[in-house]
């Protein structure tokens, strides 16, 4: 597995890749090359740090500015522009300062200064000017639902249920689906697996729909692990806070020690990076990340991985 | 010369009184009275695990039975607060096996519970009856054998949307062989399938279960005989329906039903085919509560479900109701006090959610006895809020979902501060209300001028400044949750009304605009909050004035807690020490 996090070059937020408000439109278009489903800098956001769901995102903080200055105005499609970039964009804060901006500075009340020195580097944050989307006329619109962390608020219990249930009646609602209608999974709103990890003191609920290759699942799943190997080394009963780090953890993964495995539609284990991905998320039912010691038996395939990795 | 009570006497009078606000209110009289309060009091509950530690709540209650606790903030329902944030019970069950052996009841929402943790208490409580778990993680089904295996006096066992490690149905078989004493089994959150001979046989045995809630894996056959073995049951969960309709099978189950006569109350029915619906006629008569948010049925087969339903006081239904099932409902189900109405597809960019401010309405206008509302739909109206408060005044709970966020008025594109106002006028009784849509601040003056009897407030997209949060902390007197989140919301407004902090059980806050440097400052001057940031970064690295993704404070007199993972940031209250880790190690 490749290294999955960039380190010390993401700030907090995740921004230092990311340019003043007036070099916004020119390097836009650099980071075209990593668009995926319109969502910009995808592959950025799935190595970010963040909190939340591992690949779901958290709506921009609205800046005072844009509300009052889209209220006066048209409410309605400012208010929704500025949501519809919170969903569109990656993660950034929107902050006051004294740039100047593409929407002019308003000069009402505004959020706290906002630079950050970090390693001996001073960043601005601001928005890029971004041509304006609006939700629904955006030709690159992506077949899968944009998504917020938690909104609407309905229990994960209840998601899952009606996932769960979705999947099995043929032709229900979905004809609010776009045009190039994809398969099975894409029609789902998200598709939570469970995921144990052997000696962890319990287990995890993961949106497999969040991830869009195996590399970000694993990246994720280190993560989310992370502190029960910790653990097992340190005091037990939360996440241990021994001075190991990830790059520990993912020593430990990546060293024989552990395999991710799942049980698929027929209920066998397999080895997961077997198949390619579409399938694979088609017919996962729960993960598991186990001993390399103990998937042995599991497929020929564990015993060459474990070779390659050495 | 004062007069006193001798104790006994006191003592006979406290024994009359149940609700724990009297309690506490009779605790602060004067010592002699808090003495033989504490003496008594039977059902201890505590809102925030973290606001006291297990040791002192067993010290000060030493006739307690009954422990009921509360751990993660609710927005972590949403998945808003991290996994490994805290919330653990075993400290607490640790402590209480020591100090309260008699302990016969445990309820626990949003905590992390280990199969350890419930192997201890099936062997620490000899006389433990009531297991109650809601949105616990953390434990599997071995924990659970061990609570059914061992605690022989048990009467409830109820896992309530908890995510449980599902080891297969084994734990079924566990209980005693002789006849048991459950009187409620509810295990609708498990995957894996029971055997139902296993549930037939404790069915069977068990002769005072009323509550029975099943999973999804068990089929119309399982449900029918477990029917033929339990007709006395007040509460059922059904599996799932989903199989093929064959006319015998139909039958079958329309003879089950109709022989339960006592059943008031009917939940589960996952994937219920339209056609299977007709075999709960004969019980809906005497039903009081009908969930069927789990039941993608359309408008008119709930219609004819419904109209039948004279008797029903609590529905649970999917937007697939329509407006027009709305309408039904308001003239056949005149008893109703609580409505929710669940979005069938929960999605941002949802547009064609089939029910519209009219359903709700509707109701208002036709069920007097409406107390409590949760309604999902796309938009809503200042003219809808208006009517709905003017209706319904007696109005306890309304939780308006407008999914799409900062959706005005949709006929007037105004925000929907009027309405808002006059549901907090209008409403006096109003304890919890969580609002939506696009709200300005003028919309929290109201709700912090009128809604004097708020104790819970949640709060999405919303406002324009810090004018809003000093209107609701200054106005709501019995406010004791706030959770807020995505709102531009700062410093001054948080800092300014500190104190009232101190009133609250917690305050959350995420995606606003709050700086760490107040969250210090605040900190500081409160020394009896925990004000917690949770964040991936460690705050030291970062200037005062950066803002923190999320905060939750929360009033305690237990000191900051040692269990922080590593991105929760206990601010410590001495400036020179600034951010404490409080390392175990």
């Amino acid at each position: 597995m490749s290294e999955s996090v960039v380190a010390a070059e993401h700030d907090y937020i995740g921004l230092s890749e990311f340019p003043t408000m007036e070099t916004a439109t020119t390097t836009m278009s650099d980071k075209t090359k990593t668009r995926d489903n319109n969502n910009d800098g995808l592959n950025f956001k799935a190595t970010e740090l963040r909190l939340g769901l591992p690949g779901s995102e958290s709506p921009e903080r609205v800046d005072t500015r844009f509300l009052s200055l889209n209220k006066t105005s048209c409410p309605v499609s400012g208010a929704k522009r500025v949501f519809s970039d919170a969903i569109n964009e990656s993660n950034k804060w929107v902050f006051s300062p004294g740039s100047t901006t593409a929407t002019g500075d308003a000069g009402s009340g505004s959020g706290p200064g906002s630079s950050v020195v970090k390693d001996g580097k001073s960043t601005t944050f601001s928005k890029p000017a971004v041509p304006v989307k609006e939700k629904k006329n955006s030709a690159t619109a992506p077949a899968s639902k944009a998504q917020v962390v938690g909104w609407p608020p309905i229990r994960s219990f209840r998601k899952n249920s009606m996932a769960s249930s979705q999947s099995q009646k043929p032709g229900n609602n979905s004809e609010t689906e776009d045009a190039e209608a994809k398969s099975g999974p894409e029609q789902q709103p998200c598709l939570y697996v469970k995921v144990s990890m052997e000696g962890a003191p319990y287990l995890r609920k993961i949106d497999l729909k969040t991830y869009k290759s195996y590399l970000e699942l694993s990246s994720a799943l280190e993560k989310m692990f992370s502190c029960f190997t910790i653990g097992q080394f340190g005091s037990h009963g939360g996440c241990g806070r021994d001075g190991l780090n990830e790059s520990r953890l993912t020593d430990l993964l990546r060293g024989s020690e552990y395999v991710v495995t799942y049980e698929d539609k027929d209920s066998d284990w397999m080895l997961v990076g077997d198949v390619p991905w579409e399938m694979f998320i088609c017919s996962c039912k729960k993960l598991k990340i186990m001993k390399s010691s103990e998937a042995i038996g599991l497929a020929p395939r564990v015993m060459e991985k474990c070779r390659s990795r050495n | 010369m004062a007069l006193r009570l001798p104790s006994k006497v006191l003592k006979h009078i406290l024994s009359f009184i149940d609700s724990n606000e009297d309690r506490n209110s009779v605790s602060l009289v004067c010592k002699s009275w808090f003495e033989t309060e504490r003496k008594t009091r039977k059902r201890v509950f505590v809102g925030n695990c973290y606001a006291v530690t297990p040791a002192a709540v067993a010290r000060r209650f030493p006739a307690m039975r009954s422990l009921t606790l509360k751990g993660k903030p609710h927005f972590a329902d949403y998945n808003l607060v991290p996994d490994g944030w805290g919330g653990y019970a075993c400290p607490w069950i640790e402590s209480m096996a020591a100090k309260s052996p008699y302990l016969e009841e445990i309820r626990l929402k949003r905590m992390v519970v280990t199969d350890d943790c419930l192997e201890r208490i099936a062997a620490s409580f000899k006389n433990f009856k009531v297991l109650v778990l809601t949105s616990c993680e953390g434990f599997s089904t071995d924990g659970i054998a061990a609570i059914a295996s061992t605690c022989r006096n048990l009467r409830v066992l109820e896992l309530r949307e908890c995510i449980v490690e599902d080891l297969g149905g084994d734990w079924l078989s566990y209980f005693p062989e002789t006849s048991t004493s459950l009187v409620s089994l509810d295990f609708s959150c498990l995957d894996s399938e029971v055997k139902i001979s296993d549930l037939e046989r404790l069915v069977s045995r068990s002769p005072n279960l009323k509550s029975l809630k099943l999973n999804p894996a068990v089929t119309l056959d399982g449900l029918v005989s477990i029917l033929r073995r339990a007709p006395q049951l007040t509460e059922l969960g059904t599996g799932s329906f989903a199989a093929e309709l064959k006319p015998e099978a139909f039958t079958k189950l329309s003879k089950a039903f109709s022989n339960c006569k006592q059943l008031q109350s009917l939940s589960g029915l996952w994937d219920v085919l339209p056609e299977y619906l007709p075999a709960l006629y004969s019980v809906c008569p005497g039903l009081t509560s009908l969930n069927l948010s789990y039941a993608t049925v359309r408008m008119p087969d709930l219609v004819e479900l419904l109209r039948r339903c004279s008797k029903l006081q609590k529905l649970w239904v999917m937007d697939l109701i329509e407006d027009k099932g709305l309408e039904a409902v308001a003239s056949y189900c005149k008893e109703l006090r609580e409505l929710r109405v669940f979005p069938s597809e929960p999605d941002l960019d949802a547009t064609n959610i089939p029910v519209t401010e009219q359903g709700l309405v509707y109701v208002s206008k036709g069920c007097r006895k409406l107390e409590s509302v949760l309604y999902f739909c796309v938009q809503f109206t200042n003219a809808a809020l208006i009517t709905i408060a003017r209706k319904r005044p007696n109005l306890k709970c309304f939780r308006l979902c407008v999914i799409e966020p900062f959706a005005p008025d949709y006929k007037t594109n105004e925000p929907l501060d009027k309405g808002f106002k006059a549901i907090a006028e209008g409403c006096k009784d109003l304890r919890r209300l969580s609002v939506s849509g696009l709200l300005s601040d003028k919309a929290f003056k109201y709700i912090g001028k009128h809604a004097k009897k708020v104790r819970m407030l949640s709060i999405a997209f919303a406002g324009d400044s810090d004018l809003m949060l000093h209107h609701l902390l200054s106005g709501c007197e019995s406010l004791k949750k706030l959770e807020i989140r995505d709102c531009p919301f700062g410093d001054t407004a948080l800092l300014e009304n500190a104190a009232k902090l101190e009133t609250m059980r917690s305050l959350w806050m995420s995606s606003c605009f709050v700086s760490f440097g107040a969250c210090k400052l605040l900190s500081q001057k409160m020394p009896r909050l925990n004000v917690e940031v949770i964040d991936e970064h460690p705050p030291k690295t970062r200037p005062e004035s950066s803002p923190v993704e999320r905060i939750y404070i929360y009033r305690t007199v237990a000191g900051p807690r040692m269990d922080t993972p590593e991105f929760v940031w206990t601010l410590h209250k001495n400036p020179e020490i600034g951010v404490s880790k409080l390392a175990i190690k």
